[in-house]
């Protein structure tokens, strides 16, 4: 089935079978190979993209399903300049040692910051417990992601 | 851990959703997926046909009126939880959501997706069941309300014929002194829970509780209304005695399985626990 | 040399691929022609192949072959052990697919070749395996009665008993004034890595030569094993270490997937590879841990440790992998920990069961030990009215006994020795961070529905297993030097670590050393890996002589060239300069290298204590960390920053050991947990107070870098620290927690059984 929609701000088209999934069309079509499968049941969070604003776990989407919509990956979050504020908090904090999980706790943390620039740990904490990281412990990636929120926040209180 | 092959459809009206589902033997629909997509991971389920009910209109609706709250099938938990008139307007709903899933699956997974895969240990049928709601169903036969004490039939098996799609949920209206307690405990926070308890109650003019409901989540097969709970509820005041009295009667009232992550003596306890619980949150409301 | 960076908290150079996705993992890479391997595993736990009919499979457009035993001429090869290879454990160990018997679920029948994924895994459906079941052995004690054997030519289940010995202990137990004898269990779990196994492999049959990438750990050693089995010569293959999502033991030891993806390659002269997805990580992956003591101990009434004497019974699962026999060893080894007991007699029994075989996870045997021993020393305190902070005190091996000698082990021959340290430092540390004092009033309180219990336990890691670790510096062609290492990565943070340790002995700045290359077999003559704590030790310790000979090289080439003593030769970022302000560009010198390497049979023992602060919801069976803290002397932490990481890493895996993760079967040898929904790890909310302090009091005397591992230290005293703390907390109902992980039905039967006591 072909599918139309856009990834990172580019426009992507791909011929894909119904049963193919968002992450493995992401992997295998488009080779943006940042966004990991950890799982494929849903469980592990390495696989989150946001899709239309909204974080989702792209081992739990089709391909197909994806029609017309805007999609940004990892990759979309980076540039080559330089690290954005929240990969330079990640990589100040140490909040990733094989980075395995790293994409999707980035996706999920961009995310959760453009909507709530201004929430508390706790609420990071709670949002980030649907992304599985075997290495740090998190504590390093909480304080990673409350430092990394003054770059959403405006100076009138709302998110950038 | 890739999905089984089958066809994919995603139409654009009710109407065609359904002939869809009538014209395949081994059609599903799949709405936000979060409970049907691990299912094809794990090739538990291997329908031929995916009909995707994202382009359904007025399916997304939460409707606010006196005579309840209306969920469309396609309303996600996030839309709950942004909601916050539901707070106010079904308080149980909201807390026991609060219970679900994680943020990812949270912006995806729907009310009617919920319903329709009937997790024993789920919120959304815990809730449906005990505050009486009816689960409003279209099929080739037309239009139908199922009471959702009739919709779940076993673990992951409803009510539903294999053409019939969730339209909504229809929770009665929520009178404003109404107490209620919703409690759930799960090995970790967004997992299923090893057991839930919602419960709610009505106070005569002497302050007695009438109308009580109350149905636990995670104890059976299907959610299920915890029977001797409710009778030891109306018509008492809910003191201590009363507390303990609900909290040993819903204990009796369950007769949870083993599993790997709690077993059945300690799940009996846990309902009973969190029953006291519940109760106790209700009365300080 | 300066200590510029040694010392440092300097930010990681692998963060910059991975903090934009553009790390490359083994499922990154895909080459044209490539063929995608599916296996198909046995769902029964014993049995005997008696047909397996792949037609129907066959016929599945897009299915290219399949690979069954009877495809290996002269039968499927074994996979020979790589540590404490004894003779013994041969009958027992794993061929690379199932030929005629099946022990556990999860054993690779059948590889599937095709063009995707999706169309191999609806080709496994079709493959029909007929197998006459044989009754399964679901656990040691079943094991033990030896009716159920899982291999008949030895005519046991016990593979081997390890025997360690100190001094004469059944002479102190008869005198004894007081002993206890107490059974604890720890529970089956293990070192799931967050990306899965894969290995790719491609076979040129022109050159003869064949690459296998998703190689890590130990690519070396693991080439070794495929030469031999696959009838090539060590030269003509090439592991490649890709991007390593984790390693914690588990990771990069050579497994069926590592002999059968090759081999499919070179049978059908195209890449293949294969992708372990989570449902067979969690069957086929070493698991470990599962450990049954039935421990004694001495002592005098002053609580003075006279001795340790019984046995332990560690369930092997279905075969005796590379590693499989650390675990055992060590428990019983290091079952007296950091402290100083006269007289130790433990028998380790290794049982095979018909489960997914076992091999290390992140200290491996300590995690273990530390459990029995800690939770044996609080119950020791209880039944002699001493406090238990100065029992433990009273018994730390001192500094002025050090090099402290431990227990010896048969049939290895393992002696070993502590190497410095102030144990009772590190603990006083602890005691004070915590705030001890305060917090000790809290034992047992009932505050707002919820039992406080405190617990303190202590503990040592081993580290930097010999024998040896090799390094190559080089100047490239821009004038930049590349360090090539024998050591892996499995995602430590290895490239920053060694590109520290180079830049300081070459008094240089971190951006001169251009790349650290690792893992591959390719870059140095030899390697030896990641393991056992021993990358930072000993392949830093490697650079540290590399650089001297690199040092050398420079001053002999550059005297030539400036026409000078070498002696008066000396490096300056992108020059080397000779007296007289003379200097000539690195570039000059493209080209020269020179390798070194760091030998030592020693190991390093790096220490420290464990505090833990939990409430106890005693109806829910739950249990919250208010504090935890880990304190570790370290000897030397090249890298404070990362060295955290370590820590707090490792302690929150530990804790999940402790309370959530666990492997489970049934007694038929079902496999219970094939999801993540049913193997349960630490999420983000479940141990927010965690912290430590890392001191490096003590540098090790063995190492020129001081350094001792430390990847594990967070791990080890995990499951002894909560178990203590919980016991505490709930000590009004004389709960005695026996067995790991603390799930809430354990912990409110333990509750139940007190409060019938009670009323009885």
């Amino acid at each position: 089935m072909s599918v139309q929609f856009t990834v990172n701000g580019k426009a992507a088209a791909v011929d894909v079978e119904a049963r193919m999934t968002l992450a493995d069309c992401l992997r295998q079509h488009l080779r943006l190979t940042g966004t990991h499968l950890g799982c494929e049941h849903g469980v592990c969070g390495a696989c989150t993209v946001i899709v239309d604003g909204a974080a989702m776990r792209s081992c739990l989407m089709l391909a197909v399903q994806a029609e017309g919509s805007e999609v940004v990956t990892v990759e979309g979050l980076s540039n080559d300049a330089e690290l954005t504020p929240l990969q330079t908090a990640f990589r100040k904090h140490h909040a990733l040692q094989c980075g395995f999980c790293t994409p999707g706790i980035i996706t999920t943390a961009h995310a959760l910051l453009s909507e709530e620039p201004y929430c508390d740990a706790d609420r990071i904490r709670e949002v980030l417990s649907g992304n599985l990281c075997r290495c740090t412990g998190y504590v390093s990636i909480i304080d990673a992601v409350l430092e990394a929120r003054e770059a959403y926040q405006n100076a009138d209180g709302g998110a950038r | 851990m890739k999905l089984p092959p089958f066809d994919y459809a995603c139409p654009a009206t009710l109407a065609e959703a359904v002939a869809l589902l009538a014209s395949h033997g081994d059609a599903k629909p799949i709405a936000g997926g979060q409970s049907l997509m691990p299912m094809l991971a794990f090739r538990m389920a291997s329908p031929t046909l995916l009909v995707d009910l994202r382009k359904l209109p007025d399916l997304n609706r939460i409707s606010i009126a006196d005579d309840g709250v209306q969920l469309g099938a396609m309303v996600r938990w996030r839309d709950i939880e942004d909601d916050v008139r539901l707070r106010a307007a079904h308080p149980p709903l909201a807390a026991a959501i609060a219970h679900v899933a994680h943020y990812q699956i949270r912006n995806r997974g729907t009310v009617g997706g919920s319903l329709a895969h009937a997790d024993p240990a789920a919120e959304m049928p815990g809730v449906a069941l005990t505050c009486d709601a009816e689960i409003a169903v279209t099929g080739a036969a037309g239009r139908r309300v199922i009471p959702a004490r009739d919709f779940f039939l076993g673990p992951l098996t409803t009510a539903l014929a294999p053409d019939e799609i969730i339209v909504e949920v229809r929770l009665p209206a929520w009178p404003a002194r109404r107490r209620w307690g919703f409690q759930e405990f799960s090995r970790r926070r967004g997992d299923f829970a090893l057991a839930g308890v919602a419960l709610f109650y009505d106070e005569d003019a002497d302050g007695k509780a009438v109308n009580a409901h109350a149905g636990a989540i995670g104890v059976a097969d299907t959610p299920v209304r915890l029977t001797g709970v409710e009778q030891a509820l109306n018509g008492c005041a809910v003191n201590e005695a009363t507390i303990a009295a609900a909290a040993r009667a819903a204990s009796a009232d369950v007769d949870p399985p083993d599993d790997i992550h709690a077993n059945a003596a300690y799940r009996r306890a846990l309902v009973g626990t969190l029953t006291e619980r519940a109760l106790i949150a209700s009365a300080a409301i | 040399m300066k200590n510029t960076f040694i010392g440092s908290p300097v930010e990681r150079r692998e963060d910059l691929r991975f903090l934009r996705g553009r790390g490359t993992y083994v499922d990154d890479l895909a080459p044209e022609n490539l063929l995608h391997a599916v296996i198909l595993r046995s769902s029964v736990a014993h049995g005997r192949i008696t047909s397996i009919d792949a037609s129907a499979a066959l016929q599945v457009p897009g299915v290219h072959s399949v690979i069954t035993a009877k495809d290996m001429p002269g039968g499927p090869p074994i996979i020979p052990m790589r540590l404490q290879p004894l003779p013994e454990f041969k009958p027992f160990e794993q061929p690379v697919i199932a030929h005629t018997k099946l022990r556990y679920v999860g054993e690779p029948i059948a590889v599937v070749l095709a063009s995707s994924i999706a169309i191999g895994e609806d080709a496994l459906e079709k493959i029909a395996v007929e197998i006459e079941p044989i009754p399964a052995v679901a656990n040691w004690e079943v094991a033990a009665r030896n009716q159920s054997l899982l291999f008949e030519e030895p005519g046991t289940n016990r593979s081997l008993v390890f025997h360690a010995r100190k001094g004469d202990a059944d002479a102190v137990f008869r005198d004894a004034p007081y002993t206890r004898r107490e059974r604890l269990r720890t529970g089956r779990h293990y070192g799931l890595t967050m990306e899965p196994r894969g290995v790719m492999a491609e076979w040129d049959a022109g050159s003869g030569k064949l690459i296998v990438s998703g190689a890590a750990k130990v690519p070396f050693f693991n080439r070794r094993i495929l030469a031999k089995q696959i009838g090539l010569p060590e030269d003509a293959i090439e592991m490649v270490e890709n991007d390593v999502g984790g390693g914690y033991g588990a990771r990069g030891e050579f497994y069926s997937e590592d002999f059968l993806i090759p081999f499919a390659a070179r049978q059908v002269n195209r890449p293949v590879k294969w992708i372990e997805d989570r449902r067979e990580n969690l069957m086929a992956m070493n698991h470990a841990r599962e450990s049954e003591a039935d421990i004694e101990i001495a002592c005098a009434r002053d609580g003075t440790i006279l001795g340790l004497r019984g046995e332990v019974h560690t369930d092997m699962g279905a075969y005796m992998r590379t590693n499989g026999a650390v675990g055992a060893r060590n428990v019983a080894q290091f079952l007296a920990g950091p402290y100083r007991v006269p007289h130790v007699s433990i028998d380790s029994s290794l049982w095979m069961t018909n489960k997914t075989p076992v091999g290390t996870y992140r200290g491996p045997g300590r995690f273990e030990a530390n459990f029995f021993l800690e939770r044996l020393l609080d119950i020791v305190a209880d039944d002699l009215g001493v406090d238990r902070v100065d029992l433990r005190r009273r018994n730390l091996v001192s500094s002025s006994e050090m090099p402290y000698a431990i227990a010896s082990v048969q049939p290895t021959d393992a002696k070993d020795e502590y190497d410095s340290g102030d144990y009772r430092a590190a603990l006083e540390r602890c005691l004070t961070e915590f705030r001890w004092d305060d917090k000790a009033k809290l034992q047992g309180a009932l505050i707002d529905g919820r039992y406080h219990g405190l617990a303190v336990v202590c503990f040592i890691e081993g580290g930097a297993a010999g024998p040896k670790e090799t390094a190559r510096l080089a100047v490239n062609e821009d004038g930049t030097i590349s360090l090539y290492m024998g050591t892996s990565s499995v995602g430590q943070g290895v490239e920053t670590v060694f590109a520290q340790i180079a830049a300081d002995a070459l008094e240089i700045p971190m951006d001169r050393i251009r790349h650290v290359y690792h893992g591959s077999t390719t870059y140095v003559s030899d390697g030896y890996g990641a393991y056992h704590s021993r990358s930072t030790v000993m392949g830093g310790s490697a650079v540290l002589d590399a650089a001297a000979n690199f040092q050398a090289a420079i001053r002999d080439a550059g005297a030539k060239r400036l026409g000078c003593d070498p002696s008066a030769i000396g490096i300056a970022e992108d020059k080397f300069t000779g007296p007289g302000g003379n200097s000539l560009p690195l570039a000059e010198l493209a080209g020269l290298s020179a390798e070194g390497a760091f030998l030592n049979k020693r190991h390093t023992y790096s220490y420290g204590a464990h505090a833990a602060h939990v409430t106890v919801d005693a109806k829910l069976g739950q249990v919250q960390i208010v504090d935890y803290l880990v304190v570790q002397d370290v000897g030397r932490a090249v890298n404070p920053l990362m060295l955290r990481g370590q820590v707090i890493g490792s302690l929150v895996q530990g804790l999940g050991g402790a309370m959530l993760e666990h492997l489970q079967y049934d007694e038929q040898g079902q496999f219970l947990t094939g999801s993540l929904a049913d193997y349960l790890l630490p999420t983000a909310t479940d141990f927010p107070n965690v912290r430590c302090i890392v001191l490096e009091d003590h540098p090790s005397p063995i190492n020129p870098l001081g350094a001792k591992g430390a990847g594990e230290g967070g791990i080890i005293a995990a499951g002894g620290a909560m178990a203590n703390a919980v016991a505490n907390a709930l000590r009004s109902f004389g709960a005695q927690p026996r067995q790991l992980p603390l799930t809430p039905t354990y912990l409110w039967e333990l509750v139940q059984a007190g409060q019938r006591e009670a009323a009885e």
